[in-house]
């Protein structure tokens, strides 16, 4: 059974239907990109998998690791092992990273049995991997998201991801906003996690990124559904010809 | 004018047999029901307090009855029958318990959370401990050590008899007799509270009461509270408890009066936690408190943190005279209502001298149906030349239930002052709480997280080693407001 498991997903956002029949399965030790055109869903598929209230699930199934994904809160999913990186992430005032990082990470740990870290020895496990991301000491020390450039944001999460180490991570177009070098950056954090217990769905709009984290499959997401999967080639197919050749699934 | 409202006992047995039958209720631990003035020199009589003392109780009660109870604040209670209470009670000895296996399951798994070490939970919750770790002998060792500095700090009762040209000098100098209904009926009645006094230079070398939470926890329902600061002097003075307090008494009326002189800077912190009531606003404390701080020396400054999670009612505006050329006056707030608490608190800062300046930062945080106003009044006399005053009112919404207001009053008669007024209203965002949830957070940690980032900048100015239970108990406070 593969790590993830999606069969013919429907969901509805204030009524309206934009999820209408998701088929996905995303094995363990295997990253897979999603691309697709803007409101297609893409984002939406991202909260239903990480359990966002206001999304109403009307048909299918979502499994993750064996276990039901759709009966658990936002919470248990994460402690479970999911993991989202945010298209958008989000500030939270008065709340340092550092903080916030290690009451996660905490609460995590608290699910596996696993004894908390103390603010020292949380700092310590830390250092090493914000120095790799290229992420300050100084930015740790700031308010969650608070004032981060889009390019510091992004980071950031990844920074979370690593120090979370989640069975599945939703990445929502990490690579939008980022200069050349922070992209390599990025995509060299996302490639060190990259190991053969963890799964990636990786939503993007640019070939560009998977140069740097190279597919094992890549998906096309339009009108709610995933109308073309393939190789990384698909990527580059994309790139160059556009999703017009896709748009008649999407006016189904 | 000894308009005396009469006592039911009075009216049942008529004056004489009832002064009658107070004669022999000397020796009894708890007054007769009612106020008059007997249930007053039954209390001077009590403490064993000098003429002096009594006479300004009888002037307090005299005044009180002439009173009426104000109705401005933004809260809600139904009609006190201030004839159907007992003004004095010796303190009742807790029922004393074997082990904290026969304490209240629900108090200890709020010890808990708040990470109160195990001995002091078993002090808290009245379960006899081993002599040697009693507070009583912790207590004294520190108090050998303040008395070698000239620092006094003991029951205001004691110091009434021992320290009386001290207290006869400064009691009733910030907060007068007649001040208002709550304090006027304090200023009668007051149980004891606390008194000190820190003499010309000295740096009180440690939190006063920090030590004495344990006893702290006894309070009073009508405390009062005098701390007075010598020239270049400073004390840092601790009020209250995070450990949530239960008590019989419904109406708390404390006073707080506290004097700076040149240079002198005094730092008092509260933290309220009593009982607030059930879900549905039963039951529950009403806290009416008066405090209030004179900077009366130059360069002077007295800064008030408050941290209220407890009471039904909290009603409370603890204010700064700013009278010293240069002095400064500071307020820090976190006021927190749940279910259906109400809270209408703020400051008053009354800039007299030159150059004088004071900075207010206030967080109401409001969830379910509670309420909760910020009122505060900054007041730049003629003579208060070069002014300046900084105040923030920061309101958090928990759900739709709840409401928030802030209420402003300033008013400037020198035109060289520089009066800044912020305002915020905000509500827990989902995307906020989503995004917590995400990383794993329980949704009750993650309400805890946002508010406390939130509280902040009020948080981290109380005292270091209370810092951390405070935070906790913004968490506890708030639980059960959102889902
Ligand atoms: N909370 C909401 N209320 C109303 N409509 C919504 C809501 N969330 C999403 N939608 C709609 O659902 C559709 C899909 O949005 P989604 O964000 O999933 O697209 P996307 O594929 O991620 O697009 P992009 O590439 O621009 O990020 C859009 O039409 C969007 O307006
Ligand atoms: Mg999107």
């Amino acid at each position: 059974m593969a790590l993830l498991e999606i069969e013919g997903l429907r969901a509805r956002v204030e009524g309206k239907e934009i999820l209408k029949g998701v088929d996905l399965r995303v094995e363990a030790g295997a990253v897979h990109a999603v691309m697709g055109p803007n409101g297609s869903g893409k984002s939406t598929l991202a909260h239903v998998i990480a359990g966002r209230p206001g999304y109403e699930v009307t048909d299918g199934s979502i499994t993750f690791d064996g276990r039901d994904l759709l009966s658990l809160g936002a919470d248990e999913r994460a402690r479970a092992g999911v993991f989202l990186a945010f298209q958008y992430p989000v500030e939270i005032p008065g709340v340092t990273n550092t903080t916030f990082l290690r009451h996660a990470l905490n609460a995590q740990r608290a699910e596996r049995g696993e004894p908390t870290l103390d603010p020292i020895e949380f700092v310590r496990m830390l250092r090493d991997k914000m120095r790799s991301l290229g992420v300050t000491e100084e930015l740790l020390k700031r308010p969650v998201n608070v004032g981060f450039s889009g390019g510091e944001k992004k980071r950031n999460e990844i920074l979370q991801m690593a120090v979370l180490e989640p069975r599945l991570a939703v990445l929502d177009e990490t690579d939008s906003g980022l200069d050349i070098d922070a992209l390599k950056v990025v995509a060299d954090g996302v490639n060190a996690l990259r190991s053969p217990a963890r799964g990636m769905l990786l939503i993007t709009h640019y070939q560009r990124v998977l140069s740097y984290v190279v597919p094992d499959h890549v998906h096309v997401f339009a009108g709610g559904v995933i109308v073309a999967s393939g190789d990384k080639d698909l990527a580059r197919e994309l790139e160059e010809k556009g999703y017009a050749d896709f748009a008649a699934a999407d006016a189904a | 004018m000894e308009t005396e409202p009469k006592t039911a006992n009075e009216l049942a047995l008529g004056d004489t047999a009832y002064k009658y039958g107070f004669v022999t209720d000397i020796e009894s631990e708890l007054a007769p029901k009612g106020l008059d003035e007997d249930t007053v020199r039954f209390i001077s009589a009590k403490k064993d307090e000098p003429d002096w003392m009594l006479e300004w109780r009888l002037r307090a009660y005299r005044h009180w009855t002439t009173m009426r109870e104000p109705t401005w604040q933004k809260v809600n209670y139904p009609p006190i029958d201030y004839q159907d209470a007992y003004y004095y009670a010796a303190p009742k000895t807790k029922e004393r318990l074997n082990s904290l296996d026969e304490v209240d399951p629900e108090l200890l798994a709020t010890y808990e959370k708040l990470g109160i070490p195990l001995r002091e939970q078993e002090m808290l919750a009245g379960v006899a401990v081993d002599a040697v770790f009693d507070s009583v002998s912790v207590a004294t060792t520190y108090k050998g050590k303040l008395e070698a500095m000239g620092v006094i700090f003991s029951p205001i009762s004691e110091a009434v008899r021992e320290h009386p040209e001290l207290v006869r000098k400064y009691l009733g100098s910030v907060v007068p007799y007649s001040d208002n209904f709550f304090a006027t009926l304090n200023a009668a009645v007051f149980s004891d509270g606390t008194f000190a006094y820190v003499p010309k230079g000295v740096r009180c070398p440690m939190e006063l009461s920090t030590y004495f939470r344990i006893n702290a926890t006894q309070t009073g329902q009508f405390e009062r509270t005098l701390i007075i600061a010598e020239e270049g002097s400073y004390v840092s003075y601790l009020e209250g408890c995070t450990a949530p307090m239960r008590d019989e008494n419904q109406l708390h009326a404390a006073v707080v009066e506290l004097v700076a002189l040149d240079d002198a800077e005094i730092k008092y912190s509260t933290v309220q936690n009593w009982y607030p009531g059930d879900a549905d606003g039963r039951g529950g404390i009403y806290n009416f408190v008066t405090k209030r701080g004179a900077c009366r020396g130059r360069n002077s400054k007295i800064l008030w943190t408050q941290v209220e999670t407890g009471s039904a009612i909290t009603w409370k505006y603890p204010s700064c005279i700013l009278q010293g050329d240069g002095s400064v006056g500071e307020f820090y707030s976190v006021a927190i209502t749940n279910n259906r608490q109400q809270a209408d608190t703020g400051t008053k800062m009354i800039h007299i001298g030159r150059n004088t300046s004071s900075r207010i930062i206030s967080k109401g945080i409001s969830a379910g149906h509670a309420d909760n106003t910020y009122r505060g009044l900054v007041r730049i006399q003629p003579k208060a030349e070069g002014a300046r005053n900084y105040t923030r009112c920061d309101s958090l919404l928990i759900g739709d239930a709840c409401g928030a207001h802030t209420v402003p009053y300033i008013e400037t008669r020198n035109a060289s002052a520089k009066v800044e007024h912020e305002a915020t209203t905000s509500k827990i965002s989902e995307d906020q709480l989503f995004y917590c949830l995400q990383r794993g957070l329980p949704e009750e940690e993650a309400v805890s997280l946002i508010v406390n980032g939130f509280c902040k900048e009020v948080l981290q100015t109380l005292p270091m080693e209370f810092a951390v239970e405070a935070q906790k108990l913004v968490g506890i406070s708030l639980e059960g407001s959102v889902g």
